[in-house]
């Protein structure tokens, strides 16, 4: 039937890939299919299936008999029970509160890294993003008015397919703390699915409860530490968030994300739902900067996206001027 | 300080560019804020210029790519273009003579105004920098002097500075003659290591005032190995190379396992000339 690989997992002690009928077979987590597999080095093979998809596959521990083969026969190994359905992905959304003062490339990057790393756990598929500029009461140092934090985030997301702007929080009366965005967000997904009361409605099965999708809290591990901070979160709140819906923080130099974690009883309680992730490519690129080299004439192109900077032009923003 | 009396300056960047990054880009704009900003220098333009494919880097891939994805990345730059004389060549060329030939189109173009020069890439920029030239032009005539023309200056990173420390990898006096008849602006984060660098070196402590140190106050860590290394593992290179740029890789796919396997246990170019020229 089929012959398991040599064992070169992360030491689960479970094959990432096997041998069967004379090829590698190994799974696309993101086309979900099982595909031949072309064996490139030591660290990639190449989805056939799916050129795009090409993921370090080494990642992911597959229980052998999650395998599918393309014409949907199951394989299976001697003696092993085969579940009917495959293990669904569970489908993320990854939010984004802040000044966004201005939207800058390392802000288009927390989203870029989050989702790679999402995927690349074998277990979440990102769908969508939101950038959620924070409300003007929030009385910070130097803010611009909503309408132009909004404006520039949604010019810098023209390009991008998955990601966009709401203002909803912006647009609030005052301002609110995160947690009560994240319900919003959360219920307002909940809301847009397609619904499935009653017992049969031309459809086979009810929505499995892991396809429900999740919203997380998208940012840097400089906010775990903001968590210390006296005052500034409500416990309670700290607690839902990393409870009901999750966290993605994404590496900043100078922040050991490890330690706050270990840090905090609540934190340390719930950490399978915060997901670090590391940058390789560290930057210190942030509005504070942005806004200085503005402020003193200096060049900001290619730290944020050309259509950014035209409006920052066009609006007289960050001059200097005290607002 | 009059805008006549400040020296023109051309930055010129040599290097793989395998592939081009926002790093890259950006090294242009903070050398273009200091040189302007000292009150002394007015930058005109910046030129890069890809290494050719006899430099046999290790995963360097085919010059008309680099220099392809090089052009795309400043489709949208009023003063940064791309040069593809370096590439086209067919042995290696050592940073000096590039500089060298950049010097001296500048003072050819500059005693002819109304010469076109046969490599065009931006027509409408070469007007503009014809009309600029006739002003000096009219000087040529009654002083023929070098001082009018545009100086050409080697903009790097902290790398290359500290590469000339690397044995046979630069000739001793291609580097006296860098700092001294060019001049040298290196953007870098570690000022201190950079200055001690200088201060080590005879050479470079010689021609110190022809060396311009550029503080980059904010890591900006895209180095063109962790793009190529991103992409082999099917991560996002979104937003840290311009998009152009990252559709014409995924549009090629340019940058594999395989490539990077390119010149593996080659030597590379500038050290196998040194060492030759060194045991001849």
């Amino acid at each position: 039937m089929f012959v398991n690989g040599p064992i070169m997992g992360k030491g689960s002690g479970l094959p990432w890939w096997v041998w069967c009928c004379g090829s590698y077979l190994d799974l696309c987590p993101l086309s979900r299919k099982v595909n031949k597999i072309k064996f490139l080095g030591k660290e990639t093979r190449e989805s056939l299936c799916c050129r795009k998809h090409r993921q370090i596959l080494c990642h992911i521990a597959l229980p052998l008999e999650h395998l599918l083969l393309e014409d949907s026969r199951v394989a299976t190994a001697v003696g092993v029970e085969v579940p009917d359905k495959m293990k669904s992905r569970i489908p993320v959304v990854l939010l984004a509160c802040g000044s966004f003062n201005p939207i800058t490339n390392m802000h288009l990057r927390l989203f870029e890294v989050a989702r790679d790393h999402l995927h690349q756990t074998g277990m979440y598929k990102v769908i969508g993003g939101i950038i959620s500029p924070v409300n003007d009461n929030y009385r910070k140092k130097d803010l611009v008015a909503a309408h132009h934090r909004v404006a520039m985030a949604r010019l810098a997301l023209q390009t991008s397919d998955w990601i966009r702007v709401d203002p909803w929080e912006s647009e609030q009366a005052q301002w609110m703390e995160t947690v009560k965005v994240l319900r919003h967000h959360h219920s307002e997904l909940l809301r847009s699915l397609p619904q499935t009361e009653g017992p049969d409605h031309g459809r086979a099965h009810s929505l499995a409860p892991t396809a429900v999708p999740e919203l997380k809290l998208l940012c840097g591990a400089d906010i775990l530490k903001t968590f210390q901070t006296p005052n500034l979160w409500k416990e309670a709140h700290i607690q839902e968030i990393v409870e009901k819906f999750g966290m993605v923080c994404v590496s900043r130099t100078g922040h050991n994300p490890k330690e706050y974690i270990s840090g905090s009883a609540i934190l340390q309680r719930y950490q399978h739902n915060i997901h670090l992730v590391r940058e390789p490519v560290q930057n210190e690129l942030s509005s504070t900067y942005i806004r200085r080299a503005l402020s003193q004439g200096q060049s900001v192109k290619y730290l944020l996206p050309d259509a950014v900077i035209t409006y920052i032009k066009e609006h007289n923003l960050y001059t200097g001027d005290s607002s | 300080m009059e805008n006549s009396e400040k020296t023109e300056v051309v930055l010129l960047a040599c290097g793989s560019f395998n592939p081009i990054t926002n790093m890259h880009l950006r090294l242009f704009e903070l050398a273009k804020d200091y040189m302007n900003g000292t009150g002394k220098y007015r930058v005109i333009k910046g030129v890069i210029s890809p290494v050719g494919d006899a430099y046999k880097k290790k995963g360097l891939i085919s010059a008309h790519h680099r220099v392809i994805m090089a052009e795309l990345a400043t489709k949208n730059s009023e003063w940064v273009e791309v040069d593809t004389w370096e590439s086209l060549q067919k042995d290696w060329v050592e940073t000096l003579k590039v500089l060298r030939h950049h010097q001296e189109k500048l003072e050819a173009s500059s005693c002819d105004p109304q010469q076109d020069s046969p490599r065009l890439e931006r027509p409408g920029r070469k007007r503009k920098w014809a009309e600029q030239r006739q002003d000096f032009g009219q000087k040529e005539l009654l002083e023929p002097k070098t001082k009018d023309v545009p100086k050409v200056k080697l903009l790097c990173g902290a790398d290359l500075l500290e590469s000339f420390g690397v044995p046979n990898l630069w000739k001793r006096e291609d580097i006296t003659r860098i700092v001294g008849d060019y001049g040298l602006i290196c953007i870098t984060r570690a000022g201190n290591d950079a200055e001690k660098f200088i201060y080590e070196s005879d050479a470079l402590w010689k021609h110190r005032n022809n060396i311009h140190l550029v503080n980059e106050w904010i890591t900006n860590d895209i180095s063109s190995t962790k793009i190529r290394r991103a992409l082999r593992r099917g991560q996002s290179i979104r937003y840290l190379v311009p998009d152009l740029v990252r559709e014409y890789i995924e549009k090629h796919d340019l940058y594999s396992p395989e490539s990077e396997e390119r010149n593996v246990g080659v030597v590379l170019a500038p050290l196998q000339k040194n060492t030759a020229e060194a045991n001849s």
